[in-house]
């Protein structure tokens, strides 16, 4: 049953405060065990062969040398995989097309991009294993290729797919197509609304793929049983998911694949899919050994999935006094070798952050030869919204009206409707600017060749399937087992909390983990910002559920009727003085006597959480631009964002300042250089340039706390809003310092000074 | 009758036919009853369309009942990263 | 190929481990030694996941040859605790919130206490410069630069 538990406004004892997390002092020591921390007696190593050519026809693949290496135990290639049907597959809530996931895992047919795995050894050591990829002979058909999503959606670009036809358009096209599927999103009538118009603001942007950039790279170890049984350790943000994907691509019954969730270093959507871990397994069946894979850096860039790059089309029509009367926007992502980036999402993110009647989103799904695209949080919003956060920010220079004061004329608010379906519930969007406004940073003194500029966010958030199980030990402490990852360090502690106060007992006493997939039914992946809402919602049932069973358990022992106890602050009492009166008990008491008056006492919840609450952000930052050298540095940034509620205020902060340094380094510095033969230039960090300490200033946070009406504690959620506004807040910040508008992401020393000496010719 | 309304990105697969009305108990209904209409919406319904109803939002929710007068709107499914 | 024999201090504590000729310091420390507290996250000395103090210098050991500790003494992130009591930037990163994943803290608590050996008295700028090396992709470094500062100011103090 769907559920969904509707916020209660009370006094609270934890929620809200900062205590310690559980898992930090093992972070601390190095204790914490990530995936390429687990090792296994026997263990073999493996290692991926890729493929150096972006598009290229696969015509045989020869292992014989490889195999007869001493010390390679298994090799596998295509042969070794099932074909998967076409068509789209539900497991759990994400929608995959297994044809796709069984080739972005081992090519079949074809190379699609540099960095496409074609075969994979085990072998009983790393240097043995690297020696016998040398050996594997492939025989390649090189084929042009096409990477940049405007070329390949011309007619007559080389063609990834030769059965891809366009979905989304009527009549069906009769010609094979890069674009894998056409989405239109509308209300109202632009033609109109851009007719009454007085100003018109049209712009086209591009950006570039960037990647999730986690710094611990994947990493898995498996080993398989030769009864058909399989173990899995591997970093990942869904072990569930993960566990679905291996038994569809290897054909295995789901109950007989365990995985463990290691801890997780970094994955922010980047690790919501498998790529080695299927491999590992296979691996392991074949050589019965257990097998190790951990990527390189460089083949973490080469073969996992960044972003898409996109070309971005917005054009905005206002009147005079400032409100919008048409907004119209044309989305081209980038899908890497598969159809499927986030064009839709990006496309309902787009204008939703203000109520407008005349909206038109057009957006497309292109298929190039680069690694398929993956979550990176948020997914396609900072992308949308750097188009429309920046022509926001044109026309309210052009109509001489203040950034804040445009957007709150404008802004949507409970009951806006939108355009991609429903109508908008309680909101904070308002809150956020007008915290924003007030805020001294908006207001403080700029320096020479500073600017300043203002952009907001929009995230849906989500819920979904979610499992927990909470039992009460002999001694009276709990444990939760939490079927939703822990992937920032913080959720855990948040659920802690949340059962402390329903329990009324101190938060020492509930130890939180992540059990593995056989400890729990099917809990969806953490991503969506759905961990401290969803997984909130099931430990509060499941804390619920352990006390009506604690009140009736002393109902019994203390011979009383069940309305006569009333659970308090950790202990059974009798509710009131008209009732029944009893000595109370404890729940440590409780627990002490549970094995002989029935049983372990234990609550659990199997929901899949519905009302998620959509988080708005309103950041502001000013940037100084170094004239000579085009650098653009960040002086300062606030980041205000509406999260519900915080149920640990450190961790939210934390969320806030985490994803706003992401999306610096998104404006500022990243992106993926693909030399003319497709082969990516820049796969490892020193060439692909993330914030590093020195690059940054202090990140001000504000939390707005407008409750979500559907959860106990009003959460909403807050990782993924905060990635959303930084690149059109810099973009506007720099038009601010020097009348620039930059529309080419990222704006990196080149690209400024390119445009500042363009500028100075056309003065001069 | 239920007011159905599809998302505008739908109408590829409606022809175009975005509003109509339903005597449908639950969500599974109403997927059903849409299938059997638009036979091009079916591989979409099973895993890519989200359904408000009364303006709460519902994913994988095929058990969630529809009252005689709601007003259900499909949308498209958000996943996250 | 034969493997080389080396002998070196980890942590105060001698130890030997056999390793190849082309094998980093962080794969002994990880794979021989079984001390996997230090961390790979590029395996190029971009990101100072590895880092480690060897002679007293601060070192990405992914850039170290394993044949090359020999007779040296290191430490690592295994060794900063002394038994159940944490080494105060232990106990301030903590506090702070200053991890998230945590697969850079053991990197960058080693980079800061080499910094605060040093240095016991360090500017924010100070710290920002001196934890360049060291990649974070979760935090965004602010809550790691106020514990750097909170945990050398209760060093100075104690």
């Amino acid at each position: 049953m769907s559920t969904t538990l509707k916020y209660q406004e009370k006094a609270l004892k934890l929620v809200g405060t900062r205590p310690l997390r559980p898992d930090g002092v093992d972070k601390v020591t190095g204790r914490a065990r990530f995936g390429a921390d687990y090792n296994l007696s026997g263990q073999l190593i493996g290692k991926v062969l890729r493929s150096p050519h972006a598009h290229a026809r696969i015509k045989s693949i020869d292992t014989s040398a490889a195999l007869a290496l001493p010390g390679v135990k298994a090799v596998v290639t295509r042969e070794d995989f099932a074909e998967m049907p076409d068509e789209l597959a539900a497991v759990g809530e994400l929608t995959i097309n297994f044809r796709d996931v069984t080739r972005n895992m081992m090519a079949r047919e074809k190379a699609l991009y540099d960095g496409h795995p074609v075969a994979a050894v085990a072998a009983t050591t790393e240097s043995v294993a690297k020696h016998a990829l040398a050996l594997i002979k492939v025989d390649y058909e090189v084929l042009p290729h096409v990477i940049d999503v405007v070329e390949a959606m011309q007619p007559g670009a080389p063609l990834l797919h030769e059965n891809q036809y366009t979905q989304g358009v009527k009549p069906r096209p009769e010609r094979a197509s890069n674009v894998a599927k056409r989405l239109e999103f509308g209300r109202g009538d632009v033609a109109a609304g851009f007719a009454a118009a007085d100003v018109i603001v049209e712009r086209e942007f591009s950006t570039k793929p960037v990647h999730q950039g986690y710094i611990e790279p994947q990493a898995c170890l498996a080993s398989y049983s030769a009864d058909g049984q399989a173990e899995l350790w591997t970093s990942t943000q869904g072990h569930f998911v993960f566990r679905a994907q291996c038994a569809k691509v290897l054909q295995m019954e789901v109950a007989k694949i365990r995985v463990t969730p290691t801890e997780i270093g970094g994955g922010f959507g980047g690790k919501n899919n498998i790529y080695n871990e299927a491999l590992a397994i296979a691996l392991s069946r074949k050589s019965n050994h257990p097998v190790k894979m951990v990527m390189t850096r460089e083949e973490v860039f080469r073969g996992t999935g960044p972003t898409p790059g996109a070309n971005v089309k917005v054009k905005l029509g206002a009147t005079r006094d400032g409100k919008i009367t048409a907004a119209e926007a044309e989305l081209n992502f980038q899908a890497g070798a598969f159809p499927g980036s986030p064009v839709n999402q990006a496309s309902m993110c787009a204008f939703t952050r203000y109520d407008l009647e005349n909206v038109r989103v057009v957006g497309n799904d292109v298929t190039v030869n680069r690694p398929k695209v993956a979550a990176y949080r948020a997914p396609g919003a900072p992308i949308a919204v750097f188009g429309v956060e920046s022509v926001i920010d044109e026309m309210a220079k052009k109509l001489g009206l203040d950034p804040i004061e445009f957007r709150l004329k404008n802004a949507a608010k409970e009951g806006t409707q939108t355009y991609y379906g429903p109508k908008l519930g309680v909101i904070g969007y308002i809150q956020t600017l007008e915290a924003a406004r007030a805020h001294p940073h908006y207001s403080a003194a700029l320096g020479p060749n500073q600017g300043r500029g203002v952009a907001t966010g929009f995230w849906f958030n989500i819920g979904n399937e979610t499992t927990c199980s909470l039992n009460v030990q002999e001694d009276g402490s709990l444990t939760l087992n939490l079927g939703t990852i822990d992937v920032a360090g913080g959720s855990r502690a948040s659920m802690a909390m949340m059962v402390a106060e329903e329990l009324g007992i101190a938060y020492e006493r509930v130890r939180p983990i992540v059990g593995d997939t056989s400890t729990l039914g099917f809990n969806f992946l953490t991503a969506g910002s759905r961990s401290t809402f969803a997984s909130g919602m099931a430990s509060v049932i499941a804390s619920r559920q352990v006390i009506e069973k604690l009140r009736q358990r002393v109902a019994k022992i203390r011979e009383v009727p069940l309305e006569a106890v009333a659970w308090k602050d950790g202990q059974a009492l009798p509710a009131d003085a008209s009732a029944a009166q009893f000595a109370p008990m404890s729940l440590t008491e409780i627990a002490r006597m549970a094995g002989k008056t029935g049983g372990t006492i234990a609550g659990h919840a199997e929901i899949n959480a519905q009302g998620a609450g959509p988080g708005f952000g309103t950041h502001i930052v000013d940037v100084e631009v170094d004239r000579q050298t085009g650098a653009v540095k960040i002086v300062r940034y606030t980041v205000v964002q509406d999260v519900g509620k915080a149920i640990h205020p450190a961790y939210v902060e934390g969320q806030m300042q985490g994803g706003a340094a992401q999306g610096i380094g998104w404006a500022l510095n990243e992106e993926y250089v693909y030399g003319d033969d497709g082969v990516l230039q820049n796969p490892g960090f020193l060439d692909y340039r993330i914030p590093v300490a020195s690059d940054l200033p202090r990140i001000d946070t504000v939390i707005v706390e407008v409750p979500n009406p559907n959860h106990p504690y009003g959460v909403r959620g807050c990782g993924e809003v905060p990635i959303i506004a930084p690149m059109a807040a810099i973009a506007n910040a720099i038009e601010n310092a020097t009348g620039l508008r930059l529309t080419q992401q990222p704006f990196s020393p080149p690209r400024v000074l390119q445009a500042l000496d363009a500028a100075a010719a056309a003065k001069g | 009758m239920a007011r159905i309304t599809l998302a505008s990105s739908l109408a590829p697969y409606t022809d175009g036919e975005l509003e109509l009305r339903l005597e449908v108990a639950n969500v599974r209904q109403l997927f059903q009853a849409l299938g059997e209409r638009f036979p091009e919406l079916q591989a979409h319904l099973e895993t890519g369309i989200a359904v408000a109803i009364d303006n709460e939002i519902y994913q994988d929710a095929l058990l969630q009942p529809i009252a005689r007068d709601s007003e259900v709107i499909l949308i498209e499914k958000i996943a996250g990263g | 190929m034969a493997r080389n024999h080396v002998t070196t201090t980890v942590n105060g504590d001698p130890v030997e481990f056999l390793c190849e000729t082309g094998q980093t310091l962080l794969e002994a420390l990880r794979d021989e030694l079984r001390l996997t507290g230090t961390k790979e996250g590029c395996g190029t000395g971009d990101c100072g996941a590895c880092s480690v103090i060897v002679d007293g210098r601060l070192l990405c050991s992914c850039l170290m040859l394993a044949v090359e500790a020999e007779g040296k003494a290191i430490a690592t992130v295994e060794g900063m605790a002394d038994g159940e009591t944490l080494h105060p930037l232990q106990r301030k990163f903590i506090e702070h919130a200053a991890l998230q994943c945590g697969i850079c803290t053991p990197g960058i608590l080693i980079a800061a206490r080499s910094l605060l050996e040093r240095n016991p008295d360090p500017t924010e700028s100070e710290i920002r410069y001196w934890l360049a090396g060291n990649l974070c992709r979760c935090t965004g470094y602010h809550k790691i630069v106020d514990a750097v500062l909170d945990a050398a100011r209760e060093m100075r103090g104690a």
